[in-house]
């Protein structure tokens, strides 16, 4: 009898403790998927990329389960107003008019905007000469807030930087203007990319790319700020770094 | 709020509108032209004139439009040869692409309703016409032709509002017609569901222009006098 | 003459399945809402002929990319107050769900109009014949309405259903993997768009034929005992 009341605590507290094991925080986090090096789609349909390395990184610092939900570009952020996810590692840029829509952790990564267009082409990126060029970029991005500011006229804005890509190489463009480290992977990695070339000095270099997450939720913000700082402590971040990009891009 | 909304992007939005509207004016009337001797040629009685046209409707309506644009927009100037051939220059504006596209989409379309019209001609009238001595030609010129636009003139007053809606599409090949603007604009502003819905209102009561004048039109040409049956 | 699909065959079939399965649930929708839109637009009822003639309009004059897009985006609250309701506070509409919705709308507005052709074009005195035997409203619907309205209705059913699986193509734009969805990844990883776009193409034909020759057989069955035997 007494065994077997022992048996029943024994049963009963791993019941408690699984149960404790079980209890991990859930999260989904929203990625394009459309938007190598950073996020992409491979045959398999798993998403690939930086950004998705850092986002199973701090989903493994949290101790968090993560699931990831794609969602188009122009979409992303309402989408996470709409709960469809929990957070954005996406390759955000964190601007004022983002801020307006939903709240940003502490930088993940830095970046700046350059033009790239043919090589051996005389391309130069003051406005007067841009405005006579046909120039294309992503919607909703800050290379088009910048283009719309200060150029302005007859842009071209893409759903995807893929089909950017495709019209930079098709002639239908002249030039792009898009994140720089997005661009040193397209002229690394695409047979398409091997006649182009960065055109003129950056702009916006104080480009910050941050995770979003909807407004007022701060625990989940401290949490992901923790993770990220972990993360950079013990190397794992610089590892992932190094897996895409030959210098730091923190 | 939503009127707020709309004032401030009114220009925009017109804009946009005008846009919509081209694109769908242009198509619809080129789709037509393009419809008239496919639509013919489809209703012949003999096997080899007729299988060509169709084999161009069952494409063009057997996939969805999205496809095709994306085939014309981004899949022909995969091919050299394609972007050095004297179409290039046309191929190369996103506005003519969805012109073309849409074009080829809807005479597909336009091709089924001429024919299910020329058919519903009592061939009565058609052999009243041949037994007063009037050639092929003009037999269908002067009774074919003018009978099956009036019977068909409902179902392509249809048309033109499914192809003002499909416009919509172009939006994905960076034009900034209705949706494409909208897009645009929440892109800066986030105000989602708004502008969706401000968006929505305008196509309304785009479409809802078209079909009374395509009534007047009706009316004026005296249709529900003319029908086959 | 092999095509190289870049590893991504599987995944374009998967893509497939989805864009089927979405068609069909669509389809479930937008019949019943397509059959209450008829009967609402032909009731004797003053305020249900506006409200089905208020959904039919409204819904046919707006793009189905636009519902699409409003009805994924837009749904935020309501789905958020549903799920308080029911005791599932992290309630939300999947791309699926949110598809099915926008699609079954859509085909359902259309359908209130072929639906309603079909009640017209059945002669009144059945429906009196129906009354003299004493058969109930609602038997007179279901035996004798309802049957012949199926007869009259399918042929401008399968043209929207038609629509509907090409319609299926545009809700890739909220990230549901189908065909379109599945060739726009392929493209991004592989590039050569032309061949991935014509192999999704020549895939919603092959579905095309699938519904034609299924409409074929459903219609024949349906002209049972209105076919003269020679």
């Amino acid at each position: 009898m007494q065994n077997y009341k022992k048996l029943l605590l024994a049963a009963a507290a791993s019941l408690v403790f699984s149960a404790n094991a079980l209890a991990v925080d859930k999260y989904k986090v929203g990625i394009e998927g459309a938007y190598p090096p950073f996020n992409n789609k491979n045959a398999s349909g798993q998403v690939v990329g930086f950004d998705y390395d850092i986002a199973m990184a701090l989903c493994a610092k949290m101790k968090a389960e993560c699931e990831v939900v794609t969602s188009d570009w122009d979409g992303i952020i309402p989408a996470l107003n709409a709960k469809k996810y929990d957070f954005i590692v996406s390759s955000l840029s964190i601007t004022d008019d983002r801020k307006q829509a939903v709240d940003f952790t502490d930088p993940y990564y830095s970046n700046k905007q350059q033009f790239v267009a043919k090589k051996g082409v005389d391309f130069k990126t003051d406005i007067e000469s841009l405005k006579s060029k046909k120039l294309g970029t992503q919607r909703s991005t800050q290379a088009a807030t910048w283009l719309e500011d200060n150029v302005g006229g007859d842009i071209a804005l893409y759903d995807t930087q893929e089909n950017a890509y495709l019209d930079l190489s098709s002639g239908r463009v002249d030039a792009l203007l898009a994140d720089k480290y997005a661009i040193y992977g397209w002229l690394k990695d695409d047979p398409a990319g091997k006649d182009y070339e960065f055109k003129g000095n950056p702009i916006n270099e104080d480009d910050k790319v941050g995770i979003a997450l909807r407004k007022g939720e701060s625990d989940l913000r401290t949490k992901l700020n923790l993770a990220l700082k972990e993360i950079k402590e013990d190397g794992t971040y610089k590892k992932i770094n190094d897996k895409y990009f030959p210098f730091s891009i923190e | 709020m939503l009127l707020e909304l709309f004032i401030k992007w009114l220009p925009k939005l017109i804009q946009g509108a005008t846009l919509t509207l081209e694109l769908t004016a242009l198509s619809v009337i080129a789709g037509l032209i393009v419809a008239i001797p496919l639509g013919i040629a489809r209703s012949s009685s003999l096997w080899y004139v007729r299988s060509l046209p169709y084999a161009y409707i069952f494409f063009f309506r057997g996939t969805p439009l999205l496809i095709q644009l994306f085939l014309v927009y981004y899949g022909l100037s995969q091919f050299d040869v394609v972007r050095e051939s004297v179409l290039w220059p046309y191929l190369r504006s996103p506005f003519w692409c969805a012109v073309i596209t849409m074009t080829l989409h809807t005479a597909a379309y336009i091709a089924e309703i001429l024919r299910g019209a020329i058919q519903a001609i009592p061939p009565g009238e058609i052999e009243a016409a041949r037994a007063l001595g009037m050639s092929r030609f003009k037999t269908l010129v002067h009774i074919v032709l003018p009978r099956a636009a009036r019977i068909g003139l409902p179902a392509y007053s249809n048309e033109v509002i499914l192809m003002l809606k499909a416009s919509s599409l172009a939006s994905t090949v960076t034009l900034l017609e209705l949706t494409g603007m909208t897009r645009t604009i929440i892109s800066r502003t986030y105000q989602t569901v708004d502008m969706f819905l401000i968006a929505g209102v305008i196509y309304l009561v785009m479409s809802f222009v078209l079909i009374q004048g395509f009534k007047l039109l009706e009316r004026w040409l005296r249709v529900d006098a003319c029908q086959g049956r | 003459m092999t095509i190289d699909l870049y590893g991504f065959g599987p995944a374009l079939a998967a893509g497939a399945l989805m864009t089927v399965k979405l068609a069909l649930t669509a389809l479930c929708l937008g019949l019943v809402l397509g059959l209450l839109g008829a009967l609402a637009k032909t009731s004797s009822y003053k305020p249900l002929r506006w409200l089905g003639g208020a959904y039919s309009t409204l819904v046919r004059g707006v793009p189905e990319l636009l519902w699409v897009l409003l009805i994924y985006f837009g749904s935020v609250n309501a789905v958020r107050a549903l799920g308080e309701f029911i005791g599932m506070p992290d309630l939300t509409l999947s791309a699926f769900a949110a598809g099915v919705l926008a699609l079954g709308l859509c085909f359902g507005a259309y359908a209130t109009e072929v639906f309603r052709g079909a009640i017209l074009a059945i002669p009144k005195g059945h429906r009196e014949a129906g009354l003299a035997l004493g058969l109930s409203r609602p038997r007179i619907f279901s035996k004798l309405v309802l049957p012949q309205m199926w007869r009259i209705a399918l042929p401008g059913l399968g043209n929207l259903f038609m629509i509907l699986m090409k319609d299926t193509a545009l809700v890739s734009v909220i990230g549901l993997e189908e065909i379109m969805r599945q060739a726009q990844n392929a493209v991004t990883f592989a590039k050569h768009p032309f061949t991935f776009y014509m192999v999704a193409a020549v895939m919603y034909l092959g579905l095309t034929v699938l519904a034609m020759g299924t409409m074929h057989v459903l219609e024949k069955r349906a002209a049972r005992g209105f076919v003269r035997r020679t």
